[in-house]
């Protein structure tokens, strides 16, 4: 036995050393959130080994964080409410800017967004952004509410009269309760982050008039249902109903997806970069927060991601066509429909939560 | 059942390992959970207040939250999501006997060298990962899927069936996935059926469908007991496959649980309904338990 540990010893203590030798960063983002060579090139450059995950929901990083010793030491919350309450609960630590060059080329005005939940920038950096809106299925919507459709309104979702007439080719709304209902807020005229106890109640209201016609709630199986035209209308992220356009043109089914920013107004939400107060390698963190700093390595993953990212060096070199496409980037008079994601307290979030299973199931 | 004093020591160990095993990975996480369904949620990590706080140095006070259970009963949501789940896993385990029985009987019935292939065939789906069966029923079921364009070319239906995304579809996925756990169970019971009983039946004038409601049914009671319970327990705090075939209008604990746990970040509340679902469970086993005692001293 004795000899046994004599002959292992060395090469644990081998093994030992060349582990802590090589750095490690375990990144947790969005699914398809990413180009396909990034970290693989980030690897090549720096020689740090990256460990990469992916989440579909807010929720199901949040409940790592909030447990406690995740182990991960860059993640990608939405801004609002996510990183806002995240820096209240001190769950981020301070980014050393003396580690990240090109911060000037982010764009100042969503800097500026962020630094009203982030005082002075001093957790947050903004990866991507983009709208919520609705995506639709030209022919069939057509087919439906004739030539005349209406196009850029909320009616397409909210109206029982223009919904119960699509439902044959099915409507879908997001599985997220302060998307729909502060959508549902626009749409009824009332302020959109009224979220009083007769505000909330309001929304309800107007979501479950439509509720019957409603396919399904989910926030992202509309991406393939569009494309595949199991679905005619759907509550959506503005990147996602544009990957489903782009999956129906590469399948060559004939399916015309479209993207709409309501011109009663709609939602912008930011992700952002942030390094949990816990990560254990914050130093490679930083790596790779720098990385996707350079104009030439995040342009790429707009490209791939349809979603404008913060870099205003970045934007020329985007792709023509990703670069010019008013559901990605869109022109000033669209971008003045757009308004931040309201934040609602604690308290509220539990009421609007409650509210909505009770909306989506029918109680 | 007690640990008598006057046993060899070697069958003591011998019990006292699964009880080890059921204090270590059932009582005590029951514990934890039972632990945080008695504090209080709060915006930090994790999310919940400690039971035991430190009021001024070396003074701790003990605060005991009662109010989610409180309002777990109050809220009429809670006991709805109960009944869901009470009705879903409760007619699912009726349609599981329905189909499963008579597969059971025929597999039971068939000559020798049949019965382990079919007995295969249960089991062989089993071989894939029950995600990629789930998903496959979604391929099936889906508007443009495999059922409607097949019903749609043989021009028996002119607009396709919406079933994907309707309660029908949770109950095809339920009862379809928990099938061979009221089979087995079943099979095993009748393969072991004394079959002299139902000649000497026949012998005395008995016809076959009521051998079958005197003799065959009530000595297969044990397997349809264990069969419902393998599908009804699970059923109850099942997840998966209500949230993947499922539509807006199936409200369910297992779901409830995943909102209050990961959207309201009120991890009390999830706590205190996973400890409600516990009771619903138990309190049934307890009451057969009751009666099976019962039966036990009637008839001795």
């Amino acid at each position: 036995m004795k000899k046994l540990f004599q002959t292992l010893l060395p090469s644990l203590l081998l093994t030992g050393a060349t582990a802590s030798a090589a750095q490690e960063l375990h990144i947790y983002n969005w699914s398809d959130y990413i180009a396909e060579d990034t970290i693989e090139n980030f690897e090549k450059a720096t020689g740090i080994d990256v460990v990469y995950d992916v989440y579909d929901a807010n929720e199901v990083m949040e409940a790592k964080l909030l447990a406690g010793r995740s182990g991960y030491d860059l993640i990608f919350p939405t801004a609002r409410p996510f990183a806002e309450r995240h820096i209240k609960a001190d769950l981020y630590q301070p980014l050393d800017k003396s580690q990240l060059e090109g911060l000037d080329n982010l764009d100042p005005v969503i800097m500026k967004s962020l630094a009203s939940i982030d005082a002075e920038n001093a957790h947050l950096v903004p990866y991507m952004w983009g709208s919520s809106g609705i995506g639709y299925n030209v022919e069939k919507v057509r087919e439906v509410l004739g030539d005349d459709m209406p196009k850029d309104t909320w009616r397409l979702l909210f109206d029982p009269e223009i919904v119960a007439k699509l439902a044959s080719c099915g409507v879908t709304l997001m599985d997220d309760p302060t998307e729909v209902l502060v959508a549902a807020n626009i749409y009824r005229g009332a302020d959109a982050d009224d979220f009083s106890k007769a505000g909330i109640a309001g929304a309800s209201e107007t979501v479950a008039a439509v509720r019957p016609h409603i396919r399904y709630f989910h926030s992202s199986q509309y991406i393939n249902d569009l494309a595949n035209g199991d679905i005619c209308v759907a509550h959506g992220y503005s990147g996602d109903v544009l990957q489903a356009r782009d999956r129906a043109a590469e399948a060559g089914n004939g399916v015309e997806i479209a993207y709409a920013v309501p011109s009663e107004g709609a939602l912008v939400w930011t992700d952002v970069m942030a390094i949990p107060a816990d990560a254990p390698n914050p130093g490679p963190a930083h790596a790779f927060i720098n990385y996707l700093l350079k104009p030439d390595v995040i342009a790429p993953i707009t490209d791939y991601v349809a979603y404008a990212n913060a870099n205003r060096a970045a934007t020329e070199l985007v792709d023509e066509e990703i670069r010019n496409d008013p559901g990605i980037y869109p022109p000033a008079n669209t971008q003045a429909k757009l308004r931040e994601t309201p934040t609602p307290s604690e308290r509220e979030i539990r009421a609007l939560n409650r509210s909505w299973t009770r909306v989506k199931t029918g109680q | 059942m007690k640990l008598k004093p006057g046993l060899p020591p070697a069958r003591n160990l011998i019990i006292a390992v699964p009880w080890f095993w059921l204090a270590l990975f059932f009582l005590l996480p029951f514990l934890f959970v039972l632990k945080i369904s008695l504090s209080e949620p709060t915006l930090a990590q994790p999310p919940y207040m400690d039971l035991i706080r430190e009021i001024e140095d070396g003074f701790v006070t003990l605060v005991i939250n009662f109010s989610n259970y409180q309002l777990l009963l109050e809220d009429s949501l809670y006991l709805s999501a109960l009944w869901g789940s009470l009705k879903v896993a409760g007619i699912s385990t009726l349609f599981c006997l329905l189909i499963g029985y008579p597969m059971a009987y025929a597999i039971a019935r068939s000559p020798v060298h049949w019965r382990l292939p079919l007995l295969m065939l249960i089991i062989l789906p089993f071989w894939t990962s029950f995600l990629i069966r789930i998903y496959a029923w979604i391929g099936i079921l889906k508007t443009n899927g495999l059922l409607n364009n097949l019903l749609m070319g043989m021009g028996l239906i002119d607009s396709p069936l919406e079933i994907m995304h309707t309660p029908i579809a949770v109950y095809i996925g339920v009862v379809y996935n928990y099938l061979p756990f009221v089979v087995l169970p079943l099979y095993a019971t009748l393969i072991r059926l004394d079959l002299t009983l139902l000649e000497a039946a026949a012998d005395l004038g008995c016809r076959p469908w009521k051998q079958f409601l005197l003799i065959t049914l009530p000595l297969s009671m044990p397997g349809v007991l264990a069969g419902s319970m393998l599908v009804f327990i699970p059923v109850m705090g099942e997840f998966v496959i209500p949230d993947l075939l499922g539509g807006p209008n199936t409200l369910m604990l297992g779901k409830l649980m995943w909102t209050e746990f990961f959207s309201n970040k009120d991890w009390p509340l999830a706590s205190s309904l996973a400890a409600l679902l516990l009771v619903a469970l138990i309190l049934p086993f307890v009451l057969l338990r009751h009666f099976e005692r019962r039966a036990e001293e009637a008839s001795t």
